[in-house]
């Protein structure tokens, strides 16, 4: 027969050896466990007791039942804060040990880049592009009529010396060597003009060819973006107001243009266009590399479009009038990206294209 | 071409108000560059000595004791010159003055010094150790004029000009030329030099004859005649105004003719007139085959249409270009005829060229027609030869002028200056500084000039010469800046320019590193890179190559980039992929070339940079096939590839790419031979090239069609084939792609071995079925599997992988 003080004591017992033993688990399965051995349905240490307190008297069991569910809550409560404790636990241990080296370089798509003079190029025309002017292109190998006699350059032209000339090995049928690569970007000018009557307004970048000594300055091999804008007046003020807007959008909102008289023999009146230096401010620091103590830097020339330019194109030039400039693109990616050597750029070393 | 204006020369015309600096930058301003400045003398501690007495040196036979007065003060000095003498003006330089030293070769100051035990307190100076010229034979002996006791600096010093003068502006080769710019932005006038002499002698026409058998080569000749000439040198002031020009003195006629020439810009030249036979000067083309010595001494062989200065028996000049020896002007020489003419500009030009003999007077001449200027020249150097080397000048002076035209008027109106410029310049100021610029003009009301062009303004032909003449002197700051007003004129959009960028961002994207080589390639280069297969045209060359290396057109972007490709695998570490868009020039008929633009590449190695987390590959075929097939996606163009054979690519590694039916470009894996001859090493190397015309071309021309994502779940089956060898695995994809329930099929593995047998391979694809309108079954599904095998077997011979 079961009594109530051998019940008590019983319980009693569970408690004290239960919450000892919890106290040493350590992982999930140990507690597993524990929790079968007293808390089970079946054969729990607890579930038994409590199934044998049928036995007692109403009274007595009333009183030990009160104390048997204060066991069961106990036990209860401290198998959910062991769970807990467990679980951050491991948690603990997982960070500890996922630690990363997240100095470790990254795993990197392959990335290509593209040349110094395509992005160049491509700032440039995009400046222009904003301002409403397309993009068009033109042959490389040019007839002497185009690169010279339609931009007012007869043969025997005094200005022809300041282009020296890369010709073609071939004659025509009159026996005159007529082919040559392009010196400039001009020629397009006569070409867009005979074909399109205006308003035009249009930029021309390409591969240019002098026949010309290579050094740190100097390539034989050119990069150029021509620009010309034909309509109904069309002024100088204009151009201006053109250049300014580039020069603000390639170099930045606070530099000034200057203006000064120069010859091409395609425009009247021509200007050399030069921009205040960004590396001295247009202070002219003796030591200045870039600007060599002048203050300004010379980036294009350009003019109005010489009525006989525009004559010879088949457009009338007491209507129209219009503007052109031209720029090495070379040159403008040399000032942008601080390179003192023109040649780096065919050389093709990766050394040197992997930098922009 | 380069002019170099003393300061000294140029203020003999015009007043020079301004500093240095500021002159130098108006100039550049108004398009004459000023390219450098240089300063003679800035001498320290150095006068305008005084020497009173000369002695022998008490130790030395060679040396001699000088007492100079320098103003106030007497030095005693120690000379080595031979050509001290007593009352002579020197330059006299006091211990610590900066100079020249001849036995150090470095400028550096006087130290005091004991020569042979006498105290020597200066030096007196030659030309060298001034710094102003290379005679170190004697002391320079100033004129007798010059003020004891000044600084050198003062009297000696000058400043000069080094001018870059453009094409159109032959007038600023002359220093009165570029008077007459100072004086347009100083708001003066020049003073035009004196060109009036007594004209004593017979009349010219009796002494000579002069006749122009061709005016197209020689438009105007005009000459004068002077009698009893003493040949000797020229005064110092003539002397060191050549000298400071950048010219050697040679005797007082022929530096008249330089000095003039220098001043005016008008080339001249004097004959011994004693020496032209028949007293008479032909102005004709040389005969085939002509033999002349030039007054260089080299005989030259001459051929129409050179121009030459003859008499009836010889050519005694070449016009435009350099005078003859036979009628040089020597010290015995007492009769001068002195030509000043205007000559072709073309003709003078190919002249000097083909007798590789350039010389002032053909510079000057080639630079267009001034016909004017011929007289104005002639009378100033009579003139002078007069001052300086005597003798009587005939009467009149011979001008023969055939196809006299008539002056150039142009009319300037108000209007035009507005159109071109965009503001409004009053006449009034523009008419100021044309009369300036030594253009005269007159105001027709208020709102027009009419100008006439200068003789030595060949430049200014048309009203907006007239107009850049104003502006650039007015200054391009004063023109107002605006944006462009008018409309924006329609465009067309341009594919094969959007593509053309597409490919280079898309190639860039992927790990390429984009290149630009040169257009020009050895004949040699793209004979190892054709390796025998027919080119599309024989290269085209150059006439005058660059070098041997760029010596044709290139006709293909293969050797660009294999040398390229080459070079970088000297450096570790790079990535050695590379692509390059440019254009191959291929010379068909007789005309221009057609320029294929192109998108090229070449794969070696691994393509991402190598790294410790990724295993290393090497690029083969299907990394060049998988590039150019992004490349098509980008562009929304299907590609289909073919086998290709050709000798550039290693056999049965390359293939055609084509699209629509049309061939756009081809790849494979590099020939190891090619490799070789172009130095690459390592494990081969993978070409690619599209023709971006024919690829634009393929671009679809609508944009890409949405079709609806189905809502219904797709079901993946793997299906294992094992087919012949030679069953292109393209044709199997497409047959279970064409089934209509199949969305797509993915090749996931390709086997040959032993496990399938020989001359066949297995082919797996996982394959993946779907409906728009409902959700398939395991039947429906089973059924699509059975058909795509039956239709597989029956057409490719086909059987499904046991096992
Ligand atoms: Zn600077």
């Amino acid at each position: 027969m079961t009594t109530a003080p051998e019940i008590l004591g019983t319980l009693h017992n569970i408690r004290t050896v239960a919450v000892a033993e919890l106290d040493g688990v350590e992982d999930d399965a140990a507690l597993e466990a524990w929790r079968i051995a007293y808390l089970g349905r079946r054969e729990g240490r607890l579930t038994l007791i409590m199934r044998r307190m049928a036995e007692l008297e109403a009274e007595e069991r009333r009183s030990v039942g009160v104390q048997a569910n204060d066991v069961k809550a106990l036990l209860e409560s401290q198998l959910a804060e062991k769970t807990e404790a467990l679980k951050s636990a491991k948690l603990a241990q997982a960070a500890q040990e996922g630690r990363l080296d997240v100095t470790l370089p990254g795993r990197r798509p392959a990335l290509g880049r593209l040349h110094p003079i395509t992005q160049t190029m491509r700032e440039i025309t995009r400046a222009f592009i904003s301002m409403g002017f397309q993009v068009v292109e033109g042959p490389e190998v040019e007839l002497d009529h185009y690169n010279f006699g339609m931009l007012n350059i007869p043969r025997g032209h005094p200005a022809r010396d300041m282009f020296d000339t890369l010709w073609l090995d071939h004659t025509n049928a009159e026996g005159e060597r007529e082919m040559l690569l392009r010196t400039h970007t001009s020629p397009m000018q006569a070409r867009i003009m005979e074909a399109t009557q205006p308003p035009v307004r249009v930029v021309v970048p390409g591969r240019v060819y002098r026949f010309e000594a290579t050094d740190a300055t100097h390539e034989w091999h050119f990069t150029q973006v021509e620009g010309l804008a034909v309509d109904r007046g069309i002024t100088f003020a204009n151009l201006k107001g053109t250049l300014y807007e580039f020069a603000r959008l390639v170099f930045g909102s606070e530099r000034r243009v200057r203006f000064r008289c120069d010859f091409f023999p395609f425009v009247e009146p021509g200007v050399d266009v030069a921009i205040d230096c960004f590396s001295c401010d247009g202070a002219g620091a003796p030591d200045c590399r870039i600007c060599r103590g002048s203050g300004w830097i010379e980036i294009m020339g350009a003019g109005m479009v010489h009525p006989r330019v525009l004559e010879m194109s088949g457009i009338d030039h007491t209507e129209y009038t219009g503007f052109a400039f031209g720029m090495g693109v070379e040159r403008i990616a040399m000032l942008k990206y601080g390179i003192d050597d023109i040649r780096y750029f065919y050389g093709n070393d990766a050394r040197f294209l992997r930098q922009f | 071409m380069a002019m170099n204006v003393p300061l000294s020369w140029l203020r003999a015309y015009v007043d020079v108000d301004m500093p240095v600096e500021q002159l130098a930058h108006r100039l550049t301003m108004a398009g004459i560059e000023v390219g450098g400045v240089e300063r003679i003398g800035g001498w320290n501690d150095c006068y305008v000595g005084h020497v009173l007495d000369v002695g022998p040196h008490p130790n030395a036979d060679r040396l001699r004791l000088c007492t100079v007065d320098i103003g106030g003060e007497r030095l005693q000095v120690v000379c080595g010159a031979p050509n001290v003498a007593e009352q002579q003006k020197i330059a006299f330089a006091r211990v610590g003055a900066t100079l020249f030293n001849t036995h150090s070769g470095k400028v550096e100051p006087l130290k005091a010094a004991k020569i042979r035990g006498v105290t020597s307190e200066g030096m007196i100076c030659s030309v060298l150790e001034l710094g102003i010229g290379e005679e170190h034979d004697g002391i320079l002996v100033l004129p007798d004029d010059a003020p004891t006791g000044t600084p050198l600096a003062d009297y000696l010093g000058d400043t000069v000009l080094e001018l870059e003068v453009t094409a159109n502006r032959p007038d600023c080769f002359s220093v009165l030329g570029v008077a007459r710019e100072v004086a347009a932005f100083s708001g003066t006038q020049v003073a035009e030099p004196d060109a009036g002499y007594p004209e004593e002698g017979e009349p010219v026409e009796s002494l000579a004859t002069v006749e122009i058998e061709d005016p197209a080569l020689c438009a105007r000749y005009t000459a004068a005649l002077l009698t009893g000439v003493s040949i000797g040198p020229s005064p110092e002031w003539l002397q060191e105004r050549l000298t400071r020009a950048g010219q050697r003195p040679i005797n007082n006629i022929v530096d008249v003719t330089n000095y003039v020439m220098l001043e005016t810009g008008q080339p001249l030249h004097a004959f011994d007139f004693d020496k032209v036979a028949g007293r008479r000067i032909i102005v004709r083309q040389a005969r085939p085959g002509e033999k002349h010595v030039t007054l260089d001494g080299v005989e030259r062989e001459l051929a129409p249409p050179m121009v030459v200065i003859a008499d009836p028996e010889k050519a005694v000049g070449l016009g435009g270009v350099m005078g003859g020896a036979n009628t040089e002007v020597t010290e015995e020489t007492h009769t001068i005829l002195l030509e000043s003419a205007s000559f072709h500009p073309f003709n003078t030009r190919r002249t000097a060229d083909d007798l590789k003999l350039r010389t002032e007077a053909s510079l000057r001449f080639e630079k267009g027609w001034r016909q004017g200027l011929p007289p104005v020249g002639l009378r100033r150097a009579v003139k002078l030869m007069l001052e300086v080397a005597g003798g009587i000048a005939a009467r009149g002076i011979i001008d023969v002028y055939p196809d006299r035209p008539e002056p150039r008027v142009i009319t300037l109106t108000a209007a035009r200056m507005e159109k071109v410029l965009g503001v409004t310049v009053p006449m009034a100021d523009a008419a100021r500084t044309l009369t300036s610029l030594g253009i005269a003009c007159r105001m027709m009301g208020d709102d027009a000039l009419e100008v006439e062009a200068p003789p030595w303004r060949a430049d200014i032909t048309i009203e907006d010469d007239l107009v850049e003449e104003v502006v650039r002197v007015i200054g391009y700051d004063d023109v107002p800046t605006a944006p462009l007003a008018a409309p924006i004129p329609l465009s067309t959009p341009d594919t094969a320019q959007a593509v053309k960028e597409e490919v280079r961002d898309l190639l860039a994207s992927i790990g390429m590193q984009e290149v630009i080589t040169y257009s020009m390639v050895s004949e040699h280069a793209l004979e190892l890179a054709y390796r025998g297969a027919e080119p599309p045209a024989p290269p085209m060359r150059a006439f005058n190559p660059i070098s041997s290396e760029h010596e044709c057109l290139r006709t293909s972007l293969r050797p660009g980039l294999l040398r390229t490709l080459a070079a970088n695998q000297r450096h570790e570490g790079v990535p050695q992929w590379y692509f390059e868009v440019g254009k191959e020039f291929i010379f068909t008929g007789d005309g221009l070339p057609d320029e294929r633009q192109k998108a090229a590449g070449v794969l070696s190695g691994p393509g991402a940079q190598a790294s410790w987390a990724a295993a290393e590959a090497t690029a083969g075929f299907y990394d060049a096939k998988g590039v150019v097939e992004a490349l098509c996606d980008r562009v929304g163009v299907t590609p289909s590839f073919e086998p290709l054979d050709d000798p550039f690519y290693h056999p049965g590694r390359a293939a055609t790419i084509s699209a629509g039916g049309q061939r756009i470009g081809e790849l494979g894996e590099v020939h190891p031979e090619a490799l070789d001859a172009f130095d690459v090493r390592g494990e081969g190397a993978v070409y690619f090239e599209v023709d971006l015309a024919a690829l634009t071309e393929a671009v679809p021309q609508s944009a890409r069609r949405f079709r609806s994502i189905s809502v219904y779940p797709e079901a993946l089956r793997d299906l294992a084939l094992v087919v012949g060898m030679d069953v292109p695995a393209d044709r199997v994809r497409e047959i279970i792609e064409q089934h209509p329930l199949v969305a797509r099929a993915a090749l996931f593995d390709v086997y040959a071995g032993e496990q399938v047998g020989a001359d066949v391979r297995s082919l797996a694809y996982r394959v993946s079925f779907q409906a728009p309108d409902r959700t398939l079954t395991a039947e429906e599904v089973q059924r699509a599997m059975d058909r795509l095998l039956s239709r597989l077997e029956r057409e490719l011979g086909a059987a499904q992988r046991q096992g």
